[in-house]
């Protein structure tokens, strides 16, 4: 009969490197509004990328620029005119804090999901491989910090590691190790979990029963099957990095205003502004957040339904009547069909 | 008790009319059912055999409407005079349950775990009432459902309806979702291999139910099976399917005995008859003793732990047994009986907990890893899944070259050139080195997989049900080359699985296993032909052979044995 | 076929009694177990928090470094006990903490305890009122873009989700008040109350502390509608943020549940699709859509905090904010293991009730 398939490749190993990144290839098997979702979700993501890269060219002025050559800035003045976005209550540009912010906020996304990234998968293959006390020990500690507040293990590592606002290296490192702290229990959960999955797949057996040793059987067998859903918890979490760094930059663990441009810093400025019905100072490093995190998210998800396949849409077959009944019916039918 | 069939006559209940399904999927159009038509008439059993493949599972879909929205389907398929493929929807949902109902294949995943059985029947009853206008009470719904249980033998109905679906044993399970089907006595049911995720002696008593049914109530059936033996046992009249295409159509009478087309005439071939072909044909004794003993059990005993509160579970139970050079020694049980866990413990993968167990004459008990690698080398193991044996991330050609890199640190070019005669060695061309397991079909993928397990030449092989995820005919092809290669390089085997069949066609020597205990072992044609412990008679009686005349007079015969 | 695998596979995460055991302690046990749990989770938060919070310095130095002369810090550090060795003092902490006493305040002087008690009943409300809204929006509109999935009124809400859990709560909180508060002039802009009612509120006997209970059970209506009207901004906002969550769990794991074969065997017996959504797909999916939900509870505590913030809501939180602006430690700390025994706690009832739902470990 039709076996299961267990392991499905994300794209087959063979087709050119172009076609197999994640995205593209992604790209190539989604449909319908799931293109539609990915496509929103790259647009929105490059253009954050893209002004991150050429803010210097894009913003009028400097993130802590108060005065040009004709003066100081005025504070608190509306959008229009010489400044389009209107500027803050100290005096900043608003238009320039919200371009300069995507730069801060790139770097403690990469900086922190990378690091979380490295120790979450070493520590996760070696607890979920090992297994015994170690792994126990882990998962308790793992499990309790995932299960708290992550906005609350940041403020806490934030004091531990800057004792508060710092320069913009602090501060960007303050906040990106916060985060990472949070991040890691994830990590380690999701490669964990598949590691333990993978280890009893009769692949990893037989490497087992010919006496692979265990650094071999970890790097060859299982390292690589079980990374593949990186990508998409990278992009998820890159959106929560931007929230974490935003909460922490709102209860002002962020980096100083005069050392970078800093989105939650700005909004917790805007706060007061809000009641004397000043909303542009808030409204525009808040839609910048909004967007940047939203083209994240719909990426991740986006990746992630075309992953797995019970949640992946499929192009109707060529006549385009669809069949007389809705629902997610026949996924068996499915795998017959796929493994004829 | 009305059935719901043709009320006109004695027209068929189901008449499919060149029906046609394809499906979308990413790697184009599927043609999945070409073109089939069949009828079924009242209180008949029609089978649907075939391969993986050959669109049956499908053709049982579209009988109900349950295909997703990916396909597309035309032709015509009547029930009472209704085409499924193009009433709306609010007409296919009467028809449902009402006129045709389903069995499925897996009865645990079949019955929602987080409602009672009854309530599950009652669904289906409540779904109908307001066709004939007014709700059906919550009390008729359930005193429905009890007379369902109790038609499909469930002990106790009264009580029984509120139960759970895991406080059921799979065959009891199974009743459950046939009593389900029959709620609103239907005239049709589509049953899709009903039994095959059933142990053979639970196989048994499904069969007699769905022909009691029939009996009792009229009731028609289509069987949706891979499995000639289930045909043999129960159909009156068979269609083979090849890649959505019917093949060949004629009752099972005529079927078995004088098949006309190639394909039906392969596929019988293909299927392993009990007592034909024996490997342990015109023995008298035990083959291969004097040799070296490779394995030797003396009262093997295997536990897994418990969660903190539950008994331990005994998994193998004072098991003794050897395996000398050369000898092919077959184990055979039914789920739960133990058999994989004494294969993968002979590889090193379990713990025995007591009694003695020597492999290579090394004690396994207290394993070492350090000390037992060295030995890896004279072992080799096939698993059951070929599809997922192999790591999806590395080619054919360095998934078997990995125990040669292992143990004897080859140059690439010397690992590639013992890849290539081992792949030719099973009959797979040595270019499949650079090819991706999932770019192999499951017959090569075994087959490599047995390469695999012999490149280094090993005393020992163990094979854990490696042909039970492949189809019949590719079955036999592995089954044949398997005997072959054991021939040439004479290594020893333990060869496990459920199907006594296909242990005796291979093995010199034979083992039953009951709930851990080795209950019976000896030569295979002994074993077979005359079973000396109750439970091996049942087994043997349970299995049903592919010749509708020889099962009805076994079936005959085995009646009282069954009955227990 | 028959068999894949035939021995229990061995599980690694052992900790727990198996969920799907049926036979055994059973669900006593199981409650047991889960219980004793809650006190390594709590432990370890609490060690992390305090050795985490030490290594960087004593709280008086932190609080009141270069307000005070040297010679002052030194005396009041002394005082307080932190030039001891560090593990003297964890262990005193541990012993205050089982005592119940969470040391007091540097800024205002005050007992933590104290401190909790007062504030602790706002954030309660806030979370529950919240709550409702989460569960009220996040679950319907799951099941029908689980049931409309791929259609077009499944993606509009998974955007909807999306932009709500992608939105920080305190932006949201802000376009809030922006719009109904400030343009519109319909809610209040921040607060729990007007002062009136306020004062007569807290003037019961015996206050629960959760004002539209209190005001509901003095029949006091004027003071009702003025707590609701405080209500519902913060609510909305912390409320969507996690209705987003909610609605994406529900739909992921509906969708999940509706291709499985018992809810194809209950189509094939005529049940209607809207019945196999919310009955036969949705109950089964409910068991882990309780479990993340009780993860979430931690997500809604950490959006509390900012959501205070923006509205002034005199709840922990809020205090939270003051005191991480005033470097108050000891009152952070005392308000964070408070939150870490909240969670724990919470995560134990939820997976007690994910537990009572399934029959595999009820019987």
């Amino acid at each position: 009969m039709s076996t299961p398939t267990t392991v499905e490749p994300a794209a087959d190993p063979r087709a050119s490197l172009f076609r197999r990144l994640p995205v593209i290839s992604h790209f190539n098997k989604s449909v319908g509004l799931q293109r539609g979702m990915l496509v929103a979700g790259l647009v929105l993501t490059s253009a954050f990328v893209l002004t991150a890269i050429f803010a210097p060219l894009l913003a009028p002025y400097g993130y802590a620029q108060l005065s040009d050559a004709d003066g100081n800035f005025p504070a608190q003045e509306a959008p229009g005119g010489k400044h389009l976005l209107g500027t803050t209550v100290g005096g900043y540009d608003v238009l320039s804090r919200v371009i300069w912010g995507t730069q801060t906020a790139i770097m403690v996304i990469v900086v922190a999901v990378l690091m979380s990234i490295f120790i979450g998968v070493i520590l996760g293959l070696v607890s979920g491989y090992i297994g015994g006390w170690l792994d126990r020990i882990l998962v308790v500690i793992a499990d309790a910090i995932y299960a708290f507040p992550s906005l609350l293990v940041a403020i806490v590592m934030a004091i531990v590691i800057s004792g508060g606002q710092s320069s913009l290296l602090g501060g960007i490192m303050a906040a990106a190790i916060s985060i990472t702290v949070v991040f890691i229990p994830q990590y380690f959960r999701v490669i964990r979990s598949e590691t333990i999955r993978l280890k009893a797949e009769p692949f990893v057996e037989s490497a087992k029963v010919v006496g692979a040793s265990n650094i071999r059987i970890m790097s060859r067998h299982i390292y690589k099957n079980a990374t593949r859903t990186l990508p998409l918890i990278f992009t998820l979490n890159a959106s929560e990095a931007i929230l974490t760094m935003a909460g922490l930059g709102f209860l002002g663990f962020g980096i100083e205003p005069s050392s970078a441009a800093e989105w939650g810093f700005d909004l917790k400025q805007a706060l007061a502004d809000t009641t004397s019905g000043i909303w542009w100072t808030g409204v525009f490093p808040g839609l910048a957040m909004v967007l940047t995190v939203v083209g994240l998210t719909l990426m991740g998800e986006s990746i992630n339904d075309l992953n797995d396949p019970r949640l992946r849409g499929r192009k109707k077959a060529a006549s385009g009547k669809g069949g007389p009944d809705s629902g997610a019916a026949g996924a068996g039918i499915q795998a017959e069909v796929s493994s004829s | 008790m009305t059935i719901n069939i043709d009320k006109h006559g004695t027209g068929p209940v189901l008449d499919i009319d060149h029906l046609k399904v394809t499906f979308a999927t990413d790697a184009g159009d599927v043609y999945a059912v070409k073109d089939v038509s069949l009828e079924v008439n009242p209180g008949e059993v029609v089978a649907i055999v075939g391969e993986s493949g050959s669109g049956k599972t499908v053709t049982a879909k579209t009988i109900l409407g349950l295909l997703p929205e990916t396909a597309i389907s035309s032709g015509a398929v009547l029930i009472n005079g209704n085409n499924v493929i193009s009433v709306s929807a609010a007409k296919l949902r009467q028809i449902r349950g009402r006129d045709v109902a389903m069995v499925f294949q897996e009865p645990s995943t079949a019955l929602n775990p987080v409602f009672t059985v009854g309530w599950q029947i009652a669904e289906g009853i409540r779904a109908h009432a307001q066709g004939k206008g007014g709700k059906v009470s919550a009390r008729e719904a359930k005193s429905r459902a009890i007379e369902a249980l109790r038609k499909v033998g469930i002990p106790d109905p009264e009580n029984r309806v509120d139960y759970y679906p895991h406080q059921f044993s799979g065959g009891q399970k199974q009743r459950v979702v046939i009593a389900a089907a029959l709620a609103l006595n239907p005239g049709l049911i589509v049953a899709d291999e009903p039994t095959t995720a059933l142990d053979v002696t639970v196989q048994a008593e499904i069969l007699q139910l769905l022909r009691d049914l029939r009996d009792t109530y009229g009731t028609s059936i289509v069987l949706i099976t891979h499995n000639m033996g289930v045909v043999a046992d129960l159909a009156d009249r068979v269609v083979v399917m090849y890649q959505g295409d019917v093949v060949e159509e004629a009752t099972a009478k005529v079927l078995f005995a004088e098949p006309k087309q190639e394909y039906t005439r392969k596929l019988l071939a293909a299927v392993p008859h009990l007592g034909r072909n024996s490997a342990s044909e015109g023995m008298t004794t035990r083959a291969h003793q004097g040799g070296k003993v490779l394995v030797e059990a003396k009262g093997l005993t295997i536990e897994y732990p418990g969660r903190l509160g539950t008994p331990a579970f005994k998994a193998v139970d004072g098991v003794s047994f050897t395996l000398s050079e050369g000898e092919v020694f077959g184990l055979v049980g039914e789920s739960g009986s133990g058999k994989t866990t004494i294969g993968r413990a002979i590889a090193g993968l379990n713990r025995t907990t007591g009694g003695s167990l020597k492999v290579l004459d090394y004690e396994m008990l207290n394993l070492k890893e350090r000390t037992f690698k060295p030995l890896r080398k004279e072992i080799g193991f096939v698993f059951q899944d070929p599809a997922a044996s192999f790591n999806p991330q590395l080619t054919i050609g360095d998934c078997v070259a990995e125990p040669l890199i292992i143990h004897s640190n080859p140059t690439p070019a010397q690992a590639r050139k013992r890849v290539g005669e081992l792949l030719e060695s099973v009959q797979l061309p040595a270019s499949y080195a650079d090819r991706f397991p999932h770019e192999l079909s499951g017959g090569q993928r075994q087959r490599a997989s047995l390469a695999r397990a012999l490149i280094l030449n090993p005393k020992l092989l163990i094979a854990d049900e490696p042909t039970s995820a492949l189809d019949v005919s590719v079955q036999a092809v592995v089954l044949e080359l398997f005997k072959d290669i054991q021939a040439e390089f004479g290594f020893a085997a333990l060869f496990i699985s459920h199907d006594l069949a296909v242990v005796d066609i291979l093995s010199h020597w034979v083992g039953v296993l009951y709930k851990g205990k080795l209950v019976e072992q000896g030569l295979g044609t002994q074993v077979m032909g005359a079973p000396q412990h109750d439970y091996t008679r049942r087994l043997i009686a349970s299995l049903p052979v592919p010749d509708p005349d020889e099962q009805a007079k076994r079936r005959e015969a085995n009646r009282a044995l069954l009955a227990r | 076929m028959t068999t894949l695998i035939e021995a229990p596979p061995t599980d690694a995460d052992g900790l727990l009694p198996s969920k799907k055991k049926s036979s055994g302690g059973g669900l006593g046990q199981y409650i047991l177990i889960r219980f004793l749990l809650i006190f390594p989770t709590i432990f370890i938060l609490v060690t992390l928090v305090f050795f985490l919070m030490r290594i960087t310095g004593d709280p008086i130095t932190a609080a009141m470094g270069g307000r005070l002369p040297p010679e002052q810090l030194a005396e009041r550090i002394t005082a307080a006990g932190y030039d001891r060795p560090i593990l003297v003092q964890y262990f005193e902490y541990l012993g205050h903490l089982a005592t119940g006493n969470f040391g007091t305040t540097l800024s205002d002087n005050r007992q933590v305890t104290e401190m909790l008690a007062t504030y602790g009943s706002a954030t309660l409300e806030l979370t529950i009122n919240a709550l409702l809204v989460a569960l009220l929006v996040g679950i319907p509109l799951g099941m029908v873009a689980a049931y409309r999935r791929d259609h077009a009124p499944d993606a509009v809400l998974r955007v909807f989700a999306i932009v709500c859990y992608g939105t920080p709560v305190f932006f949201a909180g802000m376009l809030l008040k922006l719009t109904f508060a400030v343009w519109l002039g319909w809610l209040p802009v921040a607060g729990r109350a007007k002062t009136s009612s306020e004062l007569e509120l807290t003037s019961l006997q015996s206050p629960t502390g959760i004002y539209w209970l209190d005001a509901i059970r003095s029949g006091n209506m004027a003071a009702l509608g003025d707590v609701m009207a405080h209500a519902v901004l913060p609510a909305v906002a912390l409320g969507l943020l996690t209705a987003g969550i909610f609605l994406r769990l529900v739909r992921t794991n509906v969708i999940g549940t509706l291709g499985r074969d018992y809810v194809e065997a209950g189509r094939s017996r005529g049940v209607s699709e809207f019945r196999l959504v919310t009955k036969h797909a949705y109950k089964p999916a409910l068991i882990p859509i309780i479990t993340v939900m009780g993860l979430q509870i931690a997500v809604m505590l950490g959006g509390a905090v900012l959501t205070e913030t923006t509205f002034e809501w005199k709840g922990l939180g809020f205090q939270l904010a003051t005191y991480l602006t005033a470097r108050d430690f000891v009152a952070v700390q005392g308000i964070v293991v408070l939150l870490a025994v909240i969670v724990a706690v919470t995560n134990f009832i939820v997976d007690i009730v994910a537990a009572l739902i399934d029959p595999r470990v009820r019987y």
